[in-house]
């Protein structure tokens, strides 16, 4: 199997049924990339494909077509800073999948309200509870 | 000079009288309000690898040739492996290694609990070990099974005798009272569901074992483990950098890293063993559920003159009885108090610390019973809190306390509530509600830092605590730049590795920062000394007119003024040690932590809903040392607490035991699109009988009023008294129809 990641491309060698995220994490050892679930109820996992967020422990690796984007592909995106300066993470263990998701959010929304930072981001569980800080970091993501 | 004192150490609100080595704590405590950089808002220094997703947690660790662990787990709620028999697991391909009950410990052949560990198996990999579990062949023994609390008090299985407590004359302050109140409330169970799973991956690299855990205390896993098997603990290193929430699930080693440390000491490889998140709504510890019968009596001019309660303490399986009616014992001047806490041992999951474990149920009993005391007599809820303050701990004096300045801030938010309601509709009911908070958060001793300073002016501060997203990191390094006279970005804090650091205290209990930081100050404190002491030898100057400033090194007089970096460049590969321990607690004192939160929130009262749409937090837990940090811990907690007053709650079959509730899809916490706006603050008084930092711990206190807070503006909006967690909608239309009944019958409810 062919995968393109964060612009590579590598030769993985997974079993049939492997999720994304186990071929991430297990295989080519990009472990930013967290699970928490492992069912598709958390958002710890989420990566992008083709600019799409997508819950990367449900999906499974063989079936992945396009070009995907892990928390590794995006170290320099501001966001990155935006979350740090606001303080948007606690524990930190959801919160590469949080980024993720909000890169996903601006790329389409560059301004995105508070309503559409609520409704992107709802399916990315916290449960440090830093919500209040992630609305901040997305909603001044370019100062 | 170590000294040797007998005293009283609190842990999570526990006490035990024990013999404690410290150290004198000579340093007078900074003046209140903001230095150079402590009470200065931090951006936390390790954010950016957390953000990065370049933070190794526990769950990232991957060893050469590591195997995967599975637990074996009863499916009843109460059994006895009669015979097991690993072969057929031990046959399937990649299995390398299966232990039975007494194979580790944590490992029993009586499961108390459906989902209680019996065996283990490790295999190359994950799946392979989930497959063979499924081959294991058990022979089980049903036992009787209690799952009702109730039942099982009336029976008598209990832990422990129920305790009692008294002070004053209970029943005849209750006979002669103007107004009685009695009100019986229930709290749920409810689960940590940290983010990173319990997990841990253990090593054998010699004789040592090395522990990677997901871990609130790493010297207490290594005590543990070495204690358990049967070997000295310098023989144990337990690491964890950082770890992905714990919330007082994580205080101890768990079945899992045992099974994980025989199996690897079978195949002599590593191996990781991790809960899934099904795992972790089993058998990772919860909240257990408690059931209060509470009464308060009053004379009509709103004075409390008496207060009771009976407590159950659901607890489950294992675990251990929290305080629940300490907020009764202590929030309010009572002479009067009587309570007994029975503590129910029943056939269900074991009970974990959780985030103020009793105080967070306690105080959702005590201040709803206040608001409906306030209703009966007609009085300011807030008033009637502000007449009844308690100045002493039952005549033992507070080291400190503000909760009167708090409530004096609370004021402009509680104010807000006649324009609050003014907003109901038809439909909306909107209301205010206030609720108190007392919890401990003092800390104590023991607990140890290092400081090192190399010629480039640069420190690390070294100690074998933990961050577990709390941000003790960001604090510690504050404190040791506010004690240096240098900016933060010259201190780096490394932490996480018993053998890398001295003993440093857990992360629960409120208690790191209060611990920790007075160490980390004492530290700095020394490594500041020496270099004054060379500065002094290099200048021929005074030592005492000496001082460190932004980073240079400056004379009283004004005649020096040399970077610090510049000046310890003659260091070369010298450095400057120092080491600090953390002070006594002051003697004869109640160090306890106080806040209040305001809250305003909806109901559709045709729906059930409840909306929470602004809570106002202050708190009084002495020095702030990183507001922005601060101000992160309090949202988390209220954000945690919204979700156990409004949609968490763990679901039981009730007829085997089983957790229903098994997902995240099931168990409902909450997302970005349930919080409230926040508006957050803190008294910011330095507590002066309290180590040379006058700080206490911040973690739990938020979680303690907001349940309360919550159901006492769904009271001040429609009237109905919710008297269960979680204010389900259909516990909310049950409250709303019984008001409706109550205000038919001519009692409306504030009168
Ligand atoms: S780990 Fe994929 S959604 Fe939770
Ligand atoms: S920061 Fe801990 S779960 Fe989000």
């Amino acid at each position: 199997m062919k995968l393109v990641i964060n612009g590579d491309e590598h030769e993985v060698d997974a079993p049939v049924g492997a999720s994304l995220a186990a071929v991430l994490r297990e295989r080519l050892g990009l472990t930013g990339t967290k699970i928490a679930c492992n069912e598709g109820h958390c958002g710890a996992c989420t990566v992008m494909i083709d600019g799409v967020p997508v819950l990367s422990c449900i999906t499974l690796a063989h079936s992945v077509e396009g070009e995907v984007t892990t928390i590794e592909g995006l170290r320099d995106h501001p966001l990155v800073d935006a979350f740090v300066r606001a303080d948007a993470v606690q524990c930190g263990f959801c919160t590469p999948g949080q980024v993720v998701s909000a890169a996903a959010l601006v790329a389409a929304r560059p301004t995105p309200t508070e309503e559409e930072i609520r409704h992107a981001m709802a399916g990315n569980i916290c449960r440090c509870g830093t919500y209040p800080k992630i609305e901040e970091a997305i909603l001044h993501w370019r100062d | 000079m170590a000294r040797l004192i007998r005293t009283e150490k609190e842990v999570e609100g526990r006490f035990e009288e024990v013999w404690l080595v410290v150290e004198e704590d000579p340093l007078e405590q900074w003046p209140a309000g903001p230095g150079e950089v402590v009470g200065r808002p931090a951006v936390r220094k390790d954010a950016l690898e957390r953000v990065r997703g370049e933070a190794r947690y526990t769950a990232d660790i991957r060893l050469p040739g590591m195997l995967h662990a599975a637990l074996l787990r009863s499916p009843y709620a109460h059994a006895r492996v009669r015979r097991i028999d690993l072969a057929p697991a031990l046959a399937l391909p990649g299995v390398r290694a299966a232990i039975g009950p007494g194979e580790a410990p944590g490992l029993d052949a009586e499961a108390g609990y459906a989902g209680a560990p019996v065996a283990a198996v490790a295999a190359e990999t994950d799946a392979q070990a989930r497959a063979a579990l499924e081959a294991v062949d058990v022979e089980w023994e049903k036992l009787d099974a209690v799952l009702d609390p109730e039942e099982a008090v009336e029976r008598g299985i209990l832990h422990g005798e129920p305790e009692r407590y008294e002070r004053g004359d209970f029943d005849r302050a209750v006979a002669e009272a103007d107004v009685v109140v009695e009100s019986t409330y229930r709290t749920q169970v409810v689960l940590h569901n940290s983010m990173e799973t319990h997990q841990s991956v253990c090593e054998w690299i010699g004789d040592r074992l090395d522990i990677h855990t997901s871990t609130q205390y790493v010297w207490g896993v290594r005590a543990e483990v070495a204690r358990e098997l049967g070997i000295a603990a310098d023989r144990v290193r337990v690491v964890c950098e950082y770890m992905g929430g714990g919330f007082g699930s994580k205080n101890s080693a768990g079945e899992y890293t045992f099974a994980a440390a025989e199996l690897a000491r079978r195949t002599g490889r590593p191996v990781r063993c991790a809960l899934t998140r099904r795992e972790e709504h089993v058998a990772a510890g919860n909240r257990n559920a408690t059931l209060q019968r509470l009464t308060v009596a009053a004379r009509s001019d709103g004075t409390i003159t008496a207060l009771g309660g009976d407590f159950i303490n659901a607890l489950g399986w294992g675990g251990w009885s929290a305080a629940t009616e300490g907020p009764l014992k202590m929030l309010y001047a009572c002479e009067n108090v009587r309570t007994t806490r029975s503590t129910a041992k029943i056939n269900t999951p074991p009970m974990k610390a959780f985030r103020a474990p009793g105080f967070v149920e306690g105080t959702f009993g005590l201040e709803c019973l206040i608001d409906e005391l306030a209703a009966r007599l007609d009085v300011d809820p807030l008033e009637l809190r502000r007449m009844n303050y308690a100045s002493s701990n039952d005549g033992t004096p507070f080291s400190s306390k503000n909760l009167a300045q708090c409530y004096e801030r609370a004021r402009k938010h509680w104010d807000r509530r006649h324009a609050v309601r003014a907003r109901s509709d038809a439909t909306w009911k909107r209301g205010v509600g206030m609720a108190s908070q007392i919890w401990y958060g003092g800390g104590g001793p023991p607990s140890y830092a290092w400081t090192r300073v190399g010629s480039d002016g640069r420190i690390t501060v070294v100690t074998a605590m933990q961050d577990i997203g709390t941000g003790t990191r960001t604090a510690m390094a504050q404190i040791a730049a506010e004690e240096l006279g240098v900016p933060l970005d010259r201190v780096e804090v490394t932490l996480g590795d018993t053998a890398r650091g001295p003993y440093a205290t857990l992360s629960a209990g409120s208690s790191t920062t209060p611990s920790i930081g007075p160490a980390v100050r004492a530290a700095a404190a020394d490594a500041k000394r020496q270099i004054l002491e060379i500065a002094a030898q290099r200048y021929d100057l005074e030592e005492r007119i000496l001082d460190i400033r932004n980073g240079t090194i400056v004379s009283a007089d004004g005649n020096l003024s040399v970077g610090l970096a510049e000046f310890l460049e003659l260091l070369g590969s010298a450095q400057i040690l120092g080491k600090g321990a953390r002070g006594p607690n002051p003697t004869g004192m109640s160090v306890l932590t106080f806040g209040v939160h305001v809250v305003e929130a909806a109901v559709d009262v045709e729906t059930g809903e409840v909306r929470v749409e602004r809570v106002a937090a202050v708190h009084d837990v002495g020095r702030i040392v990183n507001p922005l940090g601060a101000e992160s811990q309090v949202e988390g907690g209220i954000i945690q607490g919204i979700g156990h007053t409004l949609s968490e709650q763990r679901l039981m079959d009730e007829e085997t035991g089983r957790v229903l509730t098994t997902s995240l899809d099931a168990y409902r916490m909450p997302t970005i699109a349930d919080v409230p706006e926040i508006v957050c603050e803190f008294v910011d008084e330095p507590d002066a009988h309290l180590t040379n930092l006058g700080s206490k711990g911040l973690g739990e206190p938020p979680i303690v009023p907001i349940a309360a807070a919550i159901a006492n503006a769904i009271r001040d909006a429609t009237g109905a008294d919710v008297h269960e967690l979680p204010v389900s909608r259909e516990e909310m239309l049950r409250a709303l129809r019984e008001a409706e009944k109550k205000e038919r019958r001519g009692a409306p409810a504030a009168v």
